[in-house]
C-alpha cells in the first residue's frame, strides 16, 4: 500500500470503554454485517478485506458471535449479513444462522459457493437462512482463464442448481474490473444459463487488495461504455425474467456515493477478531480506536464509542463539505476513499468534483484510459497483480 | 405514493401473497412494520403494513378490503387498497400465486 503520510483526525481523544463520545442520539444499527472469518479458499485480487488480515487475532468463538447477534438485535438490528472470507469455512455457521433466525433477523449469506454441499444448504435452510448471494469470483491465478475456467463454472452451476432446488431466489454477484469487463456478454449468458433472477454487475470498489491492485484493475472509460451498452442490449432482449443491475465504479462519477448513509448511521460491521467498525473498510482509518466486542457491549460500541461517533453527524466536516447543500445527501462521500487518496479521512471524498483533490481521481482515470499491452505480451513491464493470500498479507506487513 | 401508468391491476378475486424472499414483520425499534428482502428493507407506513399483513395467499382482495373496513370502522377503501397492491405487485412485494 502507498498511503500518504497518515495524519490523526483533528482533536480526536480516545474514549475508554465506560466513557462516552456520543454525538446526537443515534438510531438503530439496522444492518449488522458479521465477517465470520478471513479464511477463504479464493485469492481474489479485488477483495476489500484488509491487506494486513494476517495480523488479525483469533476468530470469535461461537458463543461470542451468538452474543453479538443477541445484543445487536436488542438495539434494533434486523438485516444480517454473514460474510468473510468465506463464511462456509466456519463449521458453526448453522448454529449462528439458527440463533439469528430465532432472534428475528433477515439472514443473508454472502458466499463464493465453495463448500456449499447439499447437506449444508439443507441444514442452513432448516436453520432459517433467508437468502444466498452467490458471488462469481476469479478463482484462478491465471487471469486469462477467467471465463474458461470450467472447474469454477461447473461448481457455480452446481451450487446455482442447489439454490434453486431449495427455493431461494438466485442472486448472482459478479465483480467487474479491467481484466474481465470486456466479457460482460458471456457473463450475462452464463447467468442466464444458471437461471439467475437477479444479477449484480458490481464494478470493483477500491479498498484493501483492490486498492493495492488499482492500477491494473481500473477499466478505461471506453471499456465501461461498451459494458454498459452490452448490458442494456441484453436487458432489452432478456426482459423482466432476469433483472440486471450495473454498478458504475465511482471514480467515473462527479458526486460521491452516500457511503454507509454516513458512518455510524445504520451500519455495523464486526470483523473476525471482534473489532467493531462503522464500515467494513474503516479499520484503515488512522488515529481512531475501534472497540472490540470481546470487551465491550454492542450497545456501548454503537452509542458511545469514539470509533462510531467520530464521523457521526457533520461536525467533523471540512470545506467544501461543511457549507455544501448536498452534505445531507451524500454525507461527504466515503471516509476511507478520502483517506486513501488524500491522507486525511476528514477531507471531501475526491470523487466529488468540488473537492480540491478531484484531480487525483481524474488522473487515475486518465491513466486507465491509456492503451496498455496485454498482460501476456509484457508480463514484466507492469507491476504484478497481488493475490489475496496469507503469504502476500504477511509480506505487505513488512 | 402514486401508481405509475404501468402499475398492474389486480382483480377482486385474486389472493395475493408476499413475494418469494420477502418477509413482513413488526419492528419495535422502528415502531413500524418492515418488509425485509435480500439485502434490503422497506419501512412501511401504517396502512401499507395493515394491508400487507392480510396478504396471506388465502384471503381474496375483496375479503381483505372488507376485513380492513371492519377493523377500522370505515368504508370505501377498495380503490386505495387496489392501487397500493398494484404498486406492490410491480415491486415484487406481492405476487398472485398461479
Amino acid at each position: 500500500m502507498t498511503p500518504a503520510e497518515p495524519r490523526a483526525p483533528g482533536g480526536a481523544a480516545a474514549v475508554q470503554p465506560g466513557g462516552s463520545a456520543r454525538v446526537g442520539n443515534p438510531g438503530p444499527p439496522l444492518w449488522l454485517l458479521c465477517e465470520l472469518t478471513y479464511t477463504c479458499p479464493l485469492h481474489c485480487v479485488f477483495c476489500y478485506n484488509p491487506v494486513d488480515f494476517a495480523r488479525s487475532e483469533q476468530e470469535l468463538s461461537t458463543e461470542e458471535w451468538l452474543r453479538v447477534l443477541r445484543e445487536g438485535r436488542q438495539l434494533g438490528a434486523v438485516q444480517l449479513g454473514l460474510s468473510g472470507g468465506e463464511p462456509l469455512t466456519r463449521d458453526d455457521l448453522e448454529i449462528i444462522v439458527a440463533e439469528a433466525h430465532k432472534l428475528g433477523y433477515y439472514i443473508n449469506l454472502i458466499t463464493s459457493g465453495i463448500g456449499l454441499t447439499e447437506a449444508r444448504i439443507q441444514a442452513l435452510k432448516a436453520a432459517g437462512l433467508d437468502h444466498i448471494q452467490l458471488s462469481f469470483q476469479d478463482s484462478t491465478r491465471e487471469v486469462n482463464d477467467f471465463l474458461s475456467s470450467t472447474r469454477t463454472f461447473e461448481l457455480k452451476s452446481k451450487v446455482a442448481a442447489l439454490i434453486k432446488k431449495y427455493d431461494y431466489p438466485m442472486v448472482l454477484n459478479v465483480v467487474l474490473h479491467r481484466l474481465n469487463i470486456d466479457h460482460v456478454q458471456q457473463i450475462l449468458e452464463m447467468a442466464q444459463s444458471m437461471h439467475a433472477e437477479y444479477v449484480e454487475l458490481a464494478n470493483t470498489q477500491y479498498y484493501g487488495w483492490a486498492w493495492h491492485n488499482r492500477e491494473q484493475l481500473l477499466p478505461s472509460q471506453e471499456q465501461l461504455r461498451r459494458a454498459e451498452e452490452v448490458t442494456q442490449r441484453f436487458r432489452e432482449r432478456a426482459g423482466q425474467k432476469m433483472k440486471v443491475f450495473f454498478v458504475v465504479p465511482d471514480y467515473f462519477e462527479r458526486r460521491p456515493k452516500p457511503c454507509m448513509n454516513g458512518l455510524g448511521s445504520v451500519f455495523l460491521t464486526v470483523t473476525p477478531d471482534g473489532t467493531a467498525l462503522p464500515c467494513h473498510a474503516a479499520r484503515m482509518l488512522p488515529g481512531l480506536s475501534f472497540p472490540n466486542v470481546k470487551n465491550s457491549s454492542v450497545e456501548w460500541i454503537w452509542r458511545d464509542s469514539e470509533g462510531f461517533n467520530h464521523f457521526r453527524g457533520d461536525s467533523w466536516m471540512k470545506e467544501p463539505c461543511r457549507s455544501c447543500p448536498e452534505k445531507t445527501k451524500d454525507f461527504g462521500g466515503c471516509r476511507c476513499q478520502a483517506y486513501l487518496m488524500t491522507g486525511d479521512a476528514a477531507n471531501a471524498d475526491p470523487v466529488c468534483d468540488k473537492s480540491p483533490h478531484h484531480h487525483l481521481v481524474t488522473e487515475m482515470v486518465a491513466r486507465a484510459n491509456q492503451p496498455r499491452p496485454a498482460p501476456s505480451e509484457a508480463p514484466r513491464a507492469e507491476k504484478p497483480l497481488v493475490f489475496r493470500d496469507r503469504k502476500n498479507s504477511i509480506s505487505l506487513l513488512r | 405514493m402514486t401508481a405509475g401508468p404501468t402499475a398492474p391491476t389486480i382483480g377482486s378475486e385474486a389472493r395475493p401473497t408476499l413475494g418469494r424472499g420477502f418477509r413482513l414483520q413488526w419492528e419495535p425499534a422502528q415502531s413500524a412494520h418492515v418488509l425485509l428482502y435480500p439485502e434490503g428493507m422497506v419501512k412501511l407506513n401504517a396502512s401499507a403494513g395493515e394491508i400487507l399483513k392480510r396478504c396471506d395467499g388465502a384471503k381474496t382482495v375483496a375479503e381483505i378490503v372488507s376485513d380492513l373496513e371492519a377493523a377500522f370502522a370505515t368504508q370505501g377503501l377498495e380503490k386505495d387498497v387496489r392501487s397500493f397492491m398494484g404498486i406492490a405487485l410491480e415491486r415484487r412485494w406481492l405476487e398472485i400465486p398461479e
